[in-house]
């Protein structure tokens, strides 16, 4: 009897693997091919199962998925992936994190197949080219850019008797109409001063004429008193109670309290602009302006690529879906739908009236004094510690210029480390 | 076919020199006990124990940012002993251990409430405090955390309502592990209430008769025979409570980590544990190698508390 029994398990054994085998799909021979693309906004992910279901028409064997994780995990989930061997077969990639990804194998380069589709590299912006670019070799076509603007709820000015900002708009007229804004009796505050890298103080560092990191990516300018001055920028709108707390800003998010009304102005990227024209709340109430300038104007740039993973099972039909996703069609599409600043020659208007309510061209028009979002080869190494001390200057625990000079020797360190 | 009853018991020099047939069946039966402790024995082996040795290895061991490893000897532990977040995190988990606790109590009287004689809708109670055993801990952080929302949470509101000025509970350092393990006593108290729900349900009837003829009355009775009676069960739930607690990950992870991408809390550095600490080293900073001696650390930790926990027993559990 039990002989009977093991023959039964065997055979529902092998035909549990068999059926597993069946699932993984072992492509390349033109047969059906399905694509995990992972990306982490989703505001961008009906645009991006446009995309793919483009492709699709193109390649009728191919059936691409998109896969969405909180831009909060979604790094950590990748990293992970890759250690396992298991990462989506193509993703969207970052300035900050390129080098390490690059450096250590993970993604295919792609120039094959960027003269097979006969891609136009010049048709992109050349820095952001440059950024996915590794010892001569491209691993990924810019997807799109993105600026920081200062976005604005208009309502809440009309109500102070605060005019509008605009392209002429300083540092001192963005504090002095942040203090008008603010009304602790309602629980409204003028601006919203997050610890944000991107969005925040790097703008203000470099309006201050200081530095992150130096251009060799050798040193860290975090220790220089015009880099210090921008910090301070921020620390001083939350001394001044014109910002809500840290403690505050960390219960409720940034984009939360500007969402509803409790904050009249607030510093986010161009990539807000679908979040903000689907929020049926701030209909009619909400506009954007170029970031007020310091010393001099400038704003942080920054954008993704499309890349393809080195160990997918389907090697070329990633590297091949990975240029289609950052090629002219599929950025029309992106662009259509406002979801962000498409990097594409030419689509940038399209991405401007995709939302005519708001004033979007302030994004494109501050490219000309734009300033490459600070990277080395290893960001997220010394990212972790401006993370961890520039909040305590945020929070009052230790003074702006301190924890800049501490956390400058910290990074020093890290960037020493790089080789 | 042979049946158990043939097998010699008290014979040992026979079995020893006994006829190969014997030596056959007892072979057979070995082989049966494997079989049978084999499903859960071969998963133990599989996902816990062979994986304490790999994390001893690992915990020797410097990794790369997308795997690979070298042996580094005992450099991470040298690096953990000096390393203050190690330490404060170890702290924060006794402590948090130490809250959790506090709700043994608390279930035992619940249990005893709801075993009252005649009480009416003790399903309904029963229920109602095992719910959040069965509720996912990802929906209880997030209810949890707006609840204990410094401007716009239900708490907060209702200390207004009676003139207190609340605080920013999960961002602010000096509370955030407190408010956390408010939430542990509140997801454990259910479980733990049934264990003892059943322990009392055990005790016999005629123990409590015969105390009642003796004069005791309901308090005497408590403590003369309800909680000797209950002690194992109160160990046991001591036991596996203060285990769960010093594991804590979820609630603190929902709780008191970063709302968004970009924003850490201010109040995690103070507040996190060391399971969140691992967390943060193997899977954000990908320092696995360090992580997995930042877990041996936690196993030898509840190791050393649970033995304590067993010889202390001695003095306070009554096996009947």
């Amino acid at each position: 009897m039990s002989n009977r029994w093991w023959k039964v398990l065997a055979a529902a054994t092998v035909v549990v693997s068999a059926a597993a085998c069946g699932g993984g799909g072992s492509g390349s021979d033109g047969g059906p091919v399905t694509l995990t693309y992972a990306i982490w906004d989703k505001d961008q992910q009906p645009a991006m199962e446009k995309i793919a279901q483009e492709y699709t028409k193109a390649h009728p064997n191919v059936t691409v998925k998109v896969q969405l994780t909180a831009n909060k995990e979604y790094w950590t989930k990748l990293q992970t992936a890759v250690t396992g061997g298991s990462a989506p077969d193509v993703f969207w990639m970052n300035g900050p994190r390129i080098g390490l990804y690059a450096a250590q194998g993970v993604l295919q380069p792609l120039d094959e197949q960027i003269s097979a589709a006969g891609a136009d590299t010049a048709a992109y912006p050349k820095s952001l080219v440059d950024l996915y670019t590794f010892e001569g070799k491209k691993y990924g076509l810019p997807k799109d850019y993105d600026t920081i603007g200062l976005w604005y709820n208009k309502t809440l000015f009309d109500a102070a008797g605060v005019k509008h900002p605009d392209a002429t708009w300083t540092w001192d007229d963005l504090k002095a109409a942040a203090a008008k804004l603010t009304d602790p009796a309602k629980g409204q505050y003028g601006i919203a001063a997050p610890a944000d890298s991107q969005a925040n103080y790097y703008n203000t560092i470099f309006q201050a004429g200081g530095t992150v990191i130096s251009d060799d990516g050798k040193k860290s300018g975090f220790g220089d008193p015009a880099t210090i001055e921008g910090l301070k920028f921020w620390v001083d709108l939350i001394k001044a109670g014109s910002s809500p707390t840290v403690q505050q800003m960390s219960d409720t998010e940034p984009t939360q309290l500007f969402s509803s009304g409790k904050v009249a102005m607030y510093y986010g990227g161009s990539w807000e602009a679908n979040g903000f024209a689907k929020n049926a709340d701030l209909t009619g109430k909400v506009d954007v302006a170029p970031l007020p300038k310091g010393k001099k104007q400038a704003v942080v740039i920054h954008g993704l690529a499309n890349v393809a993973y080195a160990k997918s099972k389907n090697p070329e039909e990633a590297a091949d879906f990975a240029v289609f996703a950052s090629g002219k069609q599929a950025q029309r599409i992106q662009a259509e739908a406002g979801a962000v600043i498409s990097a594409y020659q030419g689509t940038q208007d399209t991405w401007v009236k995709a939302h005519p309510q708001f004033n979007l061209q302030a994004f494109i028009d501050q490219v000309p004094n734009s300033v490459p979002l600070p990277r080395s080869k290893n960001t997220s190494a010394w990212t972790k510690h401006a993370e961890d001390l520039l909040l305590k200057a945020w929070t009052g625990e230790k003074d702006v210029a301190d924890a800049a000079k501490e956390l400058a020797k910290a990074v020093d360190e890290e960037l020493g480390k790089e080789k | 076919m042979t049946t158990l009853e043939e097998v010699p018991v008290a014979a040992p020099q026979r079995a020893v020199a006994g006829r190969p047939a014997r030596k056959r069946l007892r072979r057979r039966e070995w082989l049966w006990g494997f079989a049978f402790i084999a499903p859960n024995g071969l998963g133990l082996l599989a996902f816990y124990i062979w994986p304490v040795f790999q994390t001893l290895y690992y915990s020797f061991t410097e990794w790369g940012a997308f795997g690979g490893h070298t042996w580094i000897g005992a450099e991470n532990y040298v690096k953990l002993v000096s390393d203050p977040e190690v330490s404060g995190a170890l702290k924060n988990t006794l402590l948090y251990a130490a809250l959790v606790l506090l709700g043994v109590p608390i279930s035992l009287v619940l249990a005893a409430l709801i075993n009252t004689p005649g009480l009416r809708g003790a399903a309904v109670y029963r229920v109602l405090y095992f719910l959040p055993v069965v509720t996912m801990p990802a929906a209880v952080g997030m209810v949890w955390r707006w609840l204990y929302n410094g401007d716009i949470g239900l708490i907060n509101h209702v200390l207004s309502l009676v003139g207190i000025e609340g605080h920013h509970w999960v961002a602010d350092p000096r509370f955030a592990l407190y408010a956390t393990a408010v939430v542990g006593i509140w997801m454990t108290v259910g479980y733990n209430m049934v264990i003892f729900a059943a322990g009392l349900k055990g005790i016999p009837k005629d123990l409590y008769e015969a105390a009642e003829l003796d004069g005791a009355g309901p308090v005497r009775q408590f403590f003369s025979i309800t909680l000797p009676m209950l002690s194992p069960t109160a160990f046991f739930v001591t036991v596996l409570t203060s285990i769960g607690a010093l594991q804590v990950f979820d609630v603190i992870y929902l709780m008191l980590g970063s709302n968004s991408a970009a924003l850490r809390n201010p109040a995690i550095d103070e507040n996190q544990t060391i399971v969140f600490l691992f967390f943060e080293r193997a899977f954000v900073d990908n320092d696995k190698g360090y992580a997995a001696a930042i877990a041996f650390v936690l196993l030898l930790v509840i190791l050393l508390l649970t033995i304590v926990q067993f010889r202390a027993q001695k003095r306070w559990v009554h096996y009947a």
